[in-house]
């Protein structure tokens, strides 16, 4: 809707395209620069501190001074790396995590491409992440960076698995890989929203109920190791790897790293937001539905999207500031011998309901 | 417990003329003192024995004696020449409540001591240290290298009596 | 023809988790451990030549630096070396004043060991709330000798001064306080279920191999042997106080694991409180100093000291030949021995649990490199 407004407006496609292209970028800096904000604050008051209170009220501006501060460095770049993929790297991963937000629905108004293969495209993408990390862990030419893309490479590509699986399960229900027509199948009340067995009438929507319950979490768990979060942080193991793939980088391109995985854990986020919890949907029906402001719709609806996307950010912040890290053994264990299998089985029993 | 008496009596009994002295005039510690070349089969006899039990190796150390002839040399420092170094062991057993504590003395110009740091797996790096700061050379030991000195450190053995600074280590001024 | 080669990983001695300036070497098949090889000495400040050079009370402010997160410990085992060389008892007050100071000190350094040993395997938050409560011994450290970390407070024969207005008042409101914190870790930390799994039947150390490499302190306790100088060699007045000596008991694997070593240390904390309690309704009132000589100089002798310090067995061999300055000081430290196990510890292991071992063997670089 927005890029035929855009189209109508400026009597050219190519305009509205890129003004609709950029539309995510404008989304994805600011929020970035407000989730790092929020992770410091979180895990302060977790930890009974206040966090940065000096910049701005409660400290709002601190990443905002971070990032310049980042710009102006000197960009380090070491004698032996490989400078063409020490460069690349960065711009890749944060590439991945970005083309992820293109299709997206923000609100039933807004997606940057209303492609039918929309999640698809979004899985196949974030793959590209995995091809800047090895790069970024390879060109660095450091043990502790190489440690960190290989386990980084490893850990990404075997939790695809789970999530794929998940999200097959989705489709199944729904019959459709388009994450508009996925989240159209889930309405307005929080009752046929996907966890809760979307909106099937009748008694298979209890049987089906649980097994939502397990895809959710399942989603939740590989999403997290997707985007190398605690208790699945090996990849960048502080302690052990020092900073693993991005030991070497310093400046902007340690920023655009920086950017790419707050950028990230939001993407997986409104991606487990859109597949189980209604998407753009409002829990409880639309004000603008009841006033009669038609108009007022969309902004709802963004509103209730970016809501969901930064509570399960949240989540991801609480989990990381209170659990240890598990050891690179176990983590291929809880994937490949927990994870994937439930998965499975769940996506069977899912997919024989449906049959039924 | 046995006393120092007769654990001495006992490696008396064993080892004969390897067992030199039981040292009772210095206060608080009373000192067997043993012969540097029959240290491991002593200990070995000390940890094994049924009735002594040393299981635990408190303490290793590298003492310089400073017992020889000072030498003065041009520069007006003074070196010492002669005398000994000494290797002080502190043993314990931990199930019969006995201590006891040995020594050997060894020359200064060329001192070897037995190394022990099979008897108890501690002493190896109390070995290499007192091989650091005194340069004692402990037969046998597996790894004897510097350990808290760098490895390249050629200006002696920093704990001896007559240890000099160097005046430059790698172009940096040693002296302050 | 194919052949594969060995990794040679250089951690440190610039390295989030290896505790100070520590350099391990570590050879690698993928990320299994073959072999570690640690090099020490970059801290090192001839302590021991030093000595030699200084009068014996000149020492103590030296002593303070080799674990300088138990400071007070440091100078309680070596004021009682000089005192047992010097045959001379101190006033009751000054026992009991030097008790407190040692367990507060010895709970200062366990917060320190438990809190970076989550961050070791990932876990930052219960760092910070043991720091928020170390903190406040430091504080009560602060307001009885000006300093918080390097205190020169337990002198040769006394103190050099007498506890502030109201100690026992604010040490018993921190007890309190405490208390809460140690239950707040466990439910945090130590029953975590990824915490369990990463130190449970990790890093074992057997008893008897624990007893060769000479293995103190709460590292020997996990392995199961009740082994406590403050029992078995009491010094002090600590045969005055009522306290059990925990032991590892191998609740989520085999005994002497790293789970083991950690817990450990949480136990003792709580023991220490007990005797910090028992100390304060003691205390009694006298002087803080004993009668000194000006100049302290012992008669010729040796003797070798020991006291238990949060690390392991503290030890002080002194060689006095009659003159104002010692003619040999040779430190026990708990640390550098304990560190030497690591080697035997890692071998076969992964890369994240030489982290996991290490933390939990609790080293103090300025220790082990004197």
């Amino acid at each position: 809707m927005i890029y035929e407004f855009l189209a109508n407006l400026f009597g050219s496609d190519i305009i509205a395209s890129f003004i609709s292209g950029a539309l995510p970028f404008v989304f994805v800096v600011p929020f970035a620069l407000f989730a790092v904000w929020l992770e410091r604050k979180v895990s302060a008051h977790m930890q009974d501190r206040l966090g940065p209170m000096r910049v701005g009220y409660h400290g709002w501006l601190q990443t905002v001074a971070d990032i310049l501060k980042l710009i102006q460095k000197e960009d380090i770049t070491a004698t032996d790396t490989d400078k063409k993929l020490f460069n690349i790297a960065p711009v890749l991963v944060f590439m991945g995590s970005y083309a992820a937000f293109a299709a997206i629905p923000f609100s039933s108004a807004y997606i940057g491409s209303g492609i039918d293969l929309g999640i698809l495209y979004i899985v196949a993408v974030s793959g590209l992440v995995v091809a800047g990390i090895l790069m970024a862990g390879w060109a660095s030419n450091n043990k502790y960076s190489l440690y960190g893309a290989v386990r980084s490479a490893a850990q990404v590509v075997s939790y695809e698995i789970p999530t794929v699986i998940v999200i097959l399960t989705v489709v199944v229900v729904v019959g459709s890989l388009n994450l508009t027509k996925i989240t159209e199948f889930q309405t307005s009340r929080f009752w046929d929203w996907m966890i809760f067995g979307g909106s099937i009438a009748g008694i298979k929507k209890l049987i089906l109920l649980p097994f939502m319950v397990i895809g959710f979490i399942i989603i939740y768990i590989s999403s997290l190791a997707e985007t190398n979060r605690t208790p699945f942080d090996i990849p960048e193991a502080e302690s052990e790897l020092v900073g693993g793939y991005h030991t070497e980088y310093s400046g902007m391109k340690f920023a655009m790293f920086f950017l790419a995985e707050y950028a990230n854990m939001f993407a997986v986020s409104a991606i487990a937001a859109t597949l189980f919890l209604g998407g753009y949907h409002s829990p409880f029906g639309y004000f603008g539905n009841l006033t009669g402001m038609i108009w007022l719709v969309p902004i709802e609806q963004f509103f209730w999207f970016t809501a969901k996307g930064i509570f399960f950010v949240f989540v991801q912040m609480w989990l990381r500031w209170t659990l240890p890290r598990l050891r690179v053994d176990q983590l291929m264990t809880l994937c490949w011998k927990y994870l994937i299998p439930i998965a499975f089985v769940n996506f069977l029993i899912v997919a024989l309901i449906m049959v039924l | 417990m046995k006393s120092s008496e007769e654990i001495f009596a006992i490696l008396k009994e064993k080892f004969g003329d390897a067992v030199l002295q039981l040292n009772t005039k210095l206060p608080k510690e009373a000192v067997i003192e043993i012969a540097p070349l029959k240290v491991t089969e002593i200990c070995w006899f000390l940890r094994d024995n049924e009735e002594l039990q040393f299981d635990n190796l408190i303490l290793l150390t590298g003492l310089d004696d400073d017992n020889g002839e000072k030498v003065k040399l041009e520069d007006g420092t003074t070196e010492t020449k002669g005398g000994t170094l000494s290797v002080v062991y502190h043993l314990e057993s931990m199930k019969l409540g006995n201590r006891i504590v040995l020594r050997t003395a060894t020359g200064r110009e060329n001192p070897e001591v037995e190394t022990v740091s099979k008897v108890w797996a501690c002493a190896d790096w109390h070995e290499r240290e007192a091989y650091d700061m005194f340069g004692i050379k402990f037969l046998n030991h597996p790894d004897l290298r510097r350990i808290l000195m760098p490895y390249d450190w050629e200006a002696g053995y920093p704990l001896r009596k007559d240890y000099k600074n160097p005046e430059f280590y790698h172009g940096m001024k040693v002296p302050y | 023809m194919l052949k594969t080669e060995q990794m040679v990983l250089n951690m440190g001695p610039q390295h989030p988790s290896t505790h100070g300036v520590l350099r391990l070497e570590l050879e690698l098949e993928g990320e299994v451990i073959i072999n570690v090889k640690p090099h020490l000495g970059y801290l090192h400040r001839c302590f021991e030549k030093h000595c030699e050079a200084m009068t014996y009370p000149q020492i103590i402010p030296y002593v303070d630096r080799l674990d300088y997160l138990a400071s007070m410990n440091n100078e309680m085992g070596y004021a009682i070396a000089v005192e047992r060389l010097l045959d001379i008892k101190v006033p009751e007050r000054v026992e009991y004043i030097r008790i407190i100071m040692a367990e507060l000190q010895r709970i200062a350094s366990h917060m320190v060991a438990v809190g970076t040993y989550g961050i070791d395997i990932g876990a930052f938050t219960p760092f910070l709330y043991l720091f928020r409560d170390r903190e406040r011994i430091l504080t009560l450290f602060e307001k009885t000798c000006g300093a918080r970390l390097l205190y020169n407070y337990i002198w040769v024969g006394g103190l050099s001064h007498d506890l502030p207005i109201n100690f026992v008042n604010e040490t018993r409101d921190f007890l309190k306080d405490f208390k809460k914190t140690v239950i707040e870790v466990n439910n945090l930390l130590s029953y975590n279920k990824i915490f369990i799994e990463r130190t449970a039947n990790v890093g074992v150390l057997p008893v008897d191999s624990a007893i060769n490499y000479g293995i103190t302190g709460p590292n020997l306790r996990a392995s199961g042997l009740k082994w406590d100088i403050r029992r078995n060699d009491p010094y002090s007045i600590y045969d005055r106080f009522d306290f059990e000596i925990p032991v590892g008991e191998g609740k989520h694997g085999q005994v002497g694991d790293c789970w083991d070593r950690y817990f450990l240390r949480v136990q003792e904390m709580v023991q220490s409180i007990r005797i910090i309690e028992q100390a304060l309704d003691q205390l009694p009132e006298g002087e803080i100093t004993s009668a000194l000589p000006k100049r302290i100089k012992p008669v010729e002798g040796q003797i070798y000291s020991r006291v238990e310090n949060p690390k392991g067995e503290l030890g002080f061999f002194i060689v006095s030949k009659g003159q104002l300055q010692p003619f040999r000081v040779k430190v026990r430290p708990p640390s550098f021995i304990n560190l030497s196990v690591l080697g035997e510890l890692c071998k076969g292991h992964l890369i994240a649990d030489v982290v996991a071992i290490l933390g939990s063997i609790d080293i103090v670089l300025g220790e082990v490199d004197r």
